[in-house]
């Protein structure tokens, strides 16, 4: 039955219940919920960022317990801010954001938005290539390298990236399928890969672990380059690395069909399954990797995981990149396909791929993405803060929510104030403070619900 | 038939962890390991697509 929709029938069903709230009777269970989470959160993205902290000299009681309570502030935003709104409008982000900040501004979101999924597409591909070009002996990407190192590695990239878009025009369905179906084997193959080297870096029994982990695995000295990461850079990097989903609000397409908001907290198997155990185990290969290379500073997940466990280590980098870029690209195209519904699906993923492709010849989107995630958060973050008191404080400021809507305007310059000026003044503050990108975001939505209120209030007196 | 692809998946799924703990344990020589895993991983995406893809987006209405 799927399989003979058309391309059209499918964008139809994507935005399905995006214009009136979710009925009775399509609302969904905790088990979906537990399902959904768990497989989006253990992704491509999870080789990378393990390794990245070991990098950055995390040490080993920073990282679990900054990995524990980060981890556990994700989940509480997700069930207290996203569920809870989610249930309350049971309508997308977009749709919502629509009635307050107006046509105009949701088209500049998702242009935004767009942007930024290329590049998270773009650091997967790269991931994927380095597995993809192992049995050609491809020259791997270094830790410090911003741009190609080899004619071998951009068409490795060229090869995957035009992969993933062609089946983005073409099986969305398909993909979104199969990596449901990867998801429990690549859990595995995760925990599989951590424990079968464990014996290489002198851990031969559960007792030892802790003393190897200390003193081996997270020695907490970064690499040469590298920043240092204490336990609030590892606690906050965890709370706000899919700030775009919970305080960003993204998540509210997702968890519009909850039946309660206490599903919220579903995200836990998500949270807890890629972001602290995946981390974890990809910690510990790269740092196998490390001293079996004396140090080198090659960072290719590809090679680091078939080293641990074989072909089914480098076929789960394959399968993690791809389908987290797959998924993604198609977003990022229907994101600039809303600026005109009348182009064509595959004409606008076909751009967005070829973009996405070449950014991702640029090994800095891979070396880099700690600071990507955490800047995709803090731009996304904004808006979100902007739903949360338009929900729950303008009214009873008297002032009015859905303004835009209200007003029948195509622009609540109110929004576009706050998004603007949060952002203007976490750059500031990064910049006369020293503060790191991945502390801004809190006082960053501090800010954007101060100014929103009162950016309101001027432009609701006029 | 349903049943008996959904054992051969979870046989996959177990031949993608066991022989881990057993080299952890080393109870297994590595080569072995990854020999095994690789085979798991077959079963599991020769089978488990029959049997999930069809369960897809599962309803507790």
């Amino acid at each position: 039955m799927e399989k003979s929709k058309s391309l059209v029938d499918r964008l139809n069903a994507v935005n399905e219940y995006e214009q009136q709230p979710i009925p009775n009777n399509k609302l969904k269970g905790w088990r979906s919920f537990l399902g959904t989470y768990a497989g989006e959160h253990t992704a491509g993205t999870e080789f990378v960022i393990g390794p990245l902290f070991v990098a950055h000299g995390a040490s080993a009681i920073d990282l679990v317990t900054g990995l524990l309570i980060g981890n556990i502030l994700a989940v509480l935003s997700w069930a207290f801010l996203t569920a809870k709104i989610a249930v309350k409008t049971r309508v997308t982000l977009y749709y919502l954001l629509e009635k307050i900040a107006g046509k105009k501004f949701t088209l500049i979101y998702n242009l935004v938005n767009a942007g930024l999924f290329c590049f998270l597409a773009g650091s997967m591909i790269a991931v994927a290539a380095t597995a993809v070009g192992i049995p050609f002996d491809m020259a791997m990407p270094q830790l410090t390298d911003v741009y190609p190192n080899s004619m071998g590695w951009v068409i490795t990239v060229f090869v995957v990236g035009a992969i993933t878009t062609l089946i983005a025009m073409l099986g969305f369905d398909q993909v979104s399928k199969f990596a449901m179906v990867a998801s429990p084997w690549m859990i595995m193959i995760f925990i599989a890969a951590a424990l079968a080297v464990l014996p290489r870096l002198g851990v031969t029994e559960i007792g030892s672990f802790w003393s190897v982990a200390e003193s081996t695995i997270w020695t907490g000295v970064p690499l040469d380059g590298q920043s240092k990461f204490g336990f609030w850079h590892i606690m906050f990097f965890a709370w706000f690395c899919n700030m775009a989903m919970h305080i960003g609000m993204a998540d509210l397409s997702l968890l519009r069909y909850a039946k309660k908001w206490e599903q919220g907290f579903s995200s836990a198997t998500g949270v807890f399954l890629g972001h602290f155990i995946a981390w974890i185990a990809s910690g510990i290969l790269y740092s196998l990797f490390l001293i079996e290379s004396k140090g080198s500073l090659t960072f290719a997940p590809g090679p680091i995981a078939y080293s641990a466990v074989g072909a089914a280590g480098a076929i789960c980098v394959v399968i993690a990149g791809w389908t987290t870029a797959n998924p993604t690209l198609y977003r990022a195209g229907l994101a600039i396909q809303s600026i005109n519904p009348k182009w064509k699906t595959w004409k606008v993923t076909l751009f967005v791929g070829l973009f996405t492709t070449i950014a991702a010849c640029f090994p800095a989107l891979v070396m880099r993405l700690l600071e990507f995630v955490a800047l995709y958060g803090l731009i996304l973050m904004p808006v979100g803060a902007v739903i949360f008191i338009d929900v729950y404080l303008l009214e009873k400021l008297g002032l009015k929510s859905n303004y835009a809507e209200v007003k029948g305007v195509k622009l609540n310059w109110a929004v576009a104030i706050t998004w603007v000026i949060t952002l203007s003044l976490c750059v500031l503050i990064n910049k006369l403070f020293g503060v790191e990108i991945f502390f801004l975001g809190l006082p960053g939505w501090f800010i954007a619900v101060v100014v929103y209120v009162l950016a309101s209030k001027l432009i609701q007196k006029k | 038939m349903k049943l008996l692809l959904k054992i051969i998946s979870f046989i996959g799924l177990g031949l993608c962890i066991v022989p881990a703990i057993l080299v952890f344990g080393e109870h297994m020589e590595a080569s072995t390991c990854k020999q095994l895993m690789f085979l798991g991983t077959i079963m599991w995406f020769a089978t488990a697509p029959s049997w999930m893809i069809k369960k897809e987006v599962p309803s507790d209405d």
